[in-house]
């Protein structure tokens, strides 16, 4: 079975795939090259994929190395998943600084993308909690860095796309909870303008916020949604029962279940959902992973798959542009699903390829028309190209090379420290 | 059997032997005993990977659960006796054992050489014959305990494709039976597991995917579960003992001009 990215999208194959389950062990000389991690296939798009060479399968590779509970320390190999890392720590007081919105993900795949998550605000990214990378080159040496490595190997890894090496360790910093919960609060907002002072009274407030957005509502209700924000609850709290619930996507459709009336019908509902202004408690799973809880779920968009498209604008152009990205989306009458807004802080980026920066991130994603498709998001590219912004790799399979080289400008400096026996579909996608 | 269960109680897998205990089963049957609360002794023939698998075992325990090792080539007989010394002091007793190791060898050498055969054999059979015997005399003394040992549904018929294998495996699989009828008596349980297809390094040459596959994770739970009833033969996943059956019972006359 050839391994895909989780929109399955494009469907590539490459000459070999290779299962990796001992750390240290290097790769096999007689594999083709290039070579290429391929974890758990939560990213969206090409970042994992390759037509030529052999993908290295690092689900084998998810043993813990070592565990401090005293100081919230932790070294594994980097094919563990997020989901692993929690089931481990969690009970005992520890929690990941900074979380995706799916467990699924494996610790290198968080650190190859740099991901971010709600507290993006507070925590900055997945980055910004490492100490400790181990990094296997295709000439068989293996470089050990952190966060102060002068070599720039640090770096170069932290949101690198798989592409310096194999990453085969990872040691994380976590963070100190007292109990699985959250307190959280939500609130519905009418229209875009009414989210930007609220948001900045949630950020100010809470170290997790997100927002989801009615993208189809057009005229005076546009931008409508609602805010989410979050903290972890204290020791005190009196905690209800958790049972996760377990459901999967059984059926694998031949066209898209997300079309316009159903995206309608899912949106007016959502919106009318009932909002926690005075705040409730949430246990993490749902709060940080609702989607977790449907195996499958991107089997909903039917064979031909789907494109996630995220973007970042510079925080000056942030409120104009985004009300030009939802017009183009409500104009095309091709609404996004899971239509998610976050605005990032301050932190310094973590890696030269990182995605989150400064500014206002939009989420959205949407099912395969082909043709249709394909020119909103040209659409959505020149708002984005206008505004200064930049494409999240870990959810692209389109992005021109301009937007990519525009958006990450390090990309040149950064192509020093890629291992010459690595590459992606990616990179061979959007450099020369 | 309590009145007021119809379920027989579960048997205690507190103090377990792992053999083999790198194999990719068998390591996620550590990871699930340890859940429980087991203390391990594992056994493993590469250094590196017994390493790492202890270390993440150990991650994983709680304060009071002890997980040990040693590195052996379980082909060497002569250190069975030993070995089962070390991990019963290391425990402190032995409530189970799990004998995981064996090789998945290439048919066409066998065929073409009697000495790669024979290893074979030696490999996934005698040695496993050797490690059974000490460890029948030892719990049929102390009167409780499971002996469970990784067999294969290529054990239940010789086809052409992997005949050594399957001979070793089927000859395991008698061996078990007797050593079964034999601890009956002194509440030893006698496990005999045949997976099918299964996801594993060992299966690496193999073209995989489609729904004969089984991932390690949902093996291990079998075992796990077959370990604690004091299962006799257990198909894992379920499926594979109706196929068996159909198998085993095709005329022989019809099944040799299979191309199996």
């Amino acid at each position: 079975m050839t391994p895909l990215s989780w929109n399955r999208l494009p469907k590539v194959t490459p000459n070999a795939t290779y299962a990796l389950t001992q750390r240290g062990a290097g790769v096999p000389d007689r594999l083709p090259r290039p070579l290429l991690a391929h974890g758990n296939g939560r990213s969206y798009g090409d970042v994992c994929l390759t037509e030529h060479g052999t993908l290295l399968l690092t689900r084998g590779l998810d043993r813990f190395i070592e565990f401090d509970p005293e100081r919230g320390i932790l070294r594994c190999e980097a094919g563990a998943t997020l989901a692993d890392v929690l089931a481990l720590t969690v009970p005992q007081g520890w929690f990941l600084p900074c979380t995706p919105g799916t467990r699924w993900a494996t610790v290198g795949g968080a650190v190859a993308n740099d991901v971010h998550g709600k507290n993006h605000h507070v925590a900055g990214s997945f980055g910004h909690h490492v100490r400790h990378l181990t990094l296997w080159r295709s000439d068989g040496s293996v470089i050990h860095c952190g966060p102060s490595d002068p070599g720039g190997w640090f770096a170069a890894t932290v949101g690198g796309l798989g592409l310096t090496g194999l990453i085969q360790q990872v040691e994380l910093q976590l963070m100190p909870i007292h109990n699985p919960w959250l307190n959280m609060a939500s609130w519905r907002f009418t229209n875009l303008d009414a989210f930007w002072p609220l948001n900045r009274e949630a950020e100010a407030n809470w170290p997790y916020t997100v927002a989801w957005i009615d993208c189809l509502a057009r005229g005076s209700a546009q931008g409508r949604g609602i805010l989410m924000a979050g903290q972890h609850a204290p020791a005190q709290a009196r905690l209800p029962n958790f049972k996760e619930s377990r459901k999967r996507m059984p059926i694998d459709p031949p066209f898209s279940l997300v079309n316009g009336i159903s995206l309608r019908a899912f949106n007016a509902l959502y919106y009318r959902q009932p909002t926690h202004p005075a705040g409730t408690l949430s246990h993490y799973v749902p709060f940080f992973y609702p989607l977790d809880a449907i195996q499958h779920w991107n089997r909903i968009y039917g064979r031909r798959g789907f494109y996630q498209y995220q973007c970042v604008i510079p925080p000056e152009a942030a409120e104009s542009a985004t009300a030009e990205l939802l017009n183009a989306i409500a104009r095309r009458r091709q609404g996004s699903f899971l239509a998610v807004l976050k605005t990032f802080g301050h932190a310094p980026a973590a890696g030269m390829l990182s995605f989150a920066r400064p500014g206002t991130t939009l989420a959205l994603d949407f099912p395969n028309r082909g043709r249709a498709t394909q020119s909103l998001l040209a659409d959505l590219d020149t708002i984005v190209s206008q505004a200064g912004g930049a494409l999240y790799p870990a959810k692209d399979a389109r992005m021109p090379a301009a937007l990519f080289q525009s958006g990450f400008p390090q990309w040149e400096a950064f192509s020093e420290f890629i291992d010459p026996g690595f590459s992606s579909r990616f990179w061979q996608r959007v450099t020369p | 059997m309590s009145l007021f269960s119809l379920r027989p109680a579960k048997r205690p897998l507190r103090r377990v032997v792992l053999l083999g205990a790198t194999s990719a089963i068998a390591e996620q049957v550590a990871r699930r005993l340890v859940a429980q609360g087991a203390s391990l002794y594992c056994v493993g023939r590469q250094p590196q990977k017994l390493d790492a698998l202890l270390d993440d075992l150990n991650v994983r325990a709680g304060s009071a659960q002890r997980i040990d090792g040693s590195c052996a080539d379980l082909t060497d007989s002569a250190r069975h006796a030993e070995l089962i010394d070390a991990a019963e002091q290391h425990l402190g007793g032995i409530d189970a054992v799990l004998i995981a190791h064996g090789t998945l060898p290439d048919q066409q050498a066998c065929s073409a050489d009697a000495n790669t055969a024979l290893e074979q054999i030696n490999t996934n059979a005698l040695s496993v014959i050797s490690l059974l015997t000490h460890l029948a005399n030892r719990l049929e003394q102390q009167q409780h305990g499971v002996i469970a040992v990784i067999g294969s549904v290529a054990g239940d018929r010789g086809r052409q494709s992997n005949y050594v294998y399957g001979a070793a495996k089927g000859m395991v699989a008698i061996f078990l039976q007797g050593l079964r009828n034999r601890l009956a008596g002194a509440n030893v349980a006698v496990v005999t597991i045949k997976p099918g297809f299964v996801d594993t390094p060992m299966t690496a040459g193999l073209n995989k995917g489609g729904p004969l596959w089984a991932t390690p994770e949902r093996v291990a739970q079998g075992i796990v579960r077959a370990m604690h009833k004091g299962a006799n033969v257990v198909y894992l996943p379920w499926f594979w003992r109706p196929i068996m059956l159909i198998i085993k019972h095709i005329p022989e006359a019809l099944f040799k001009r299979m191309s199996l």
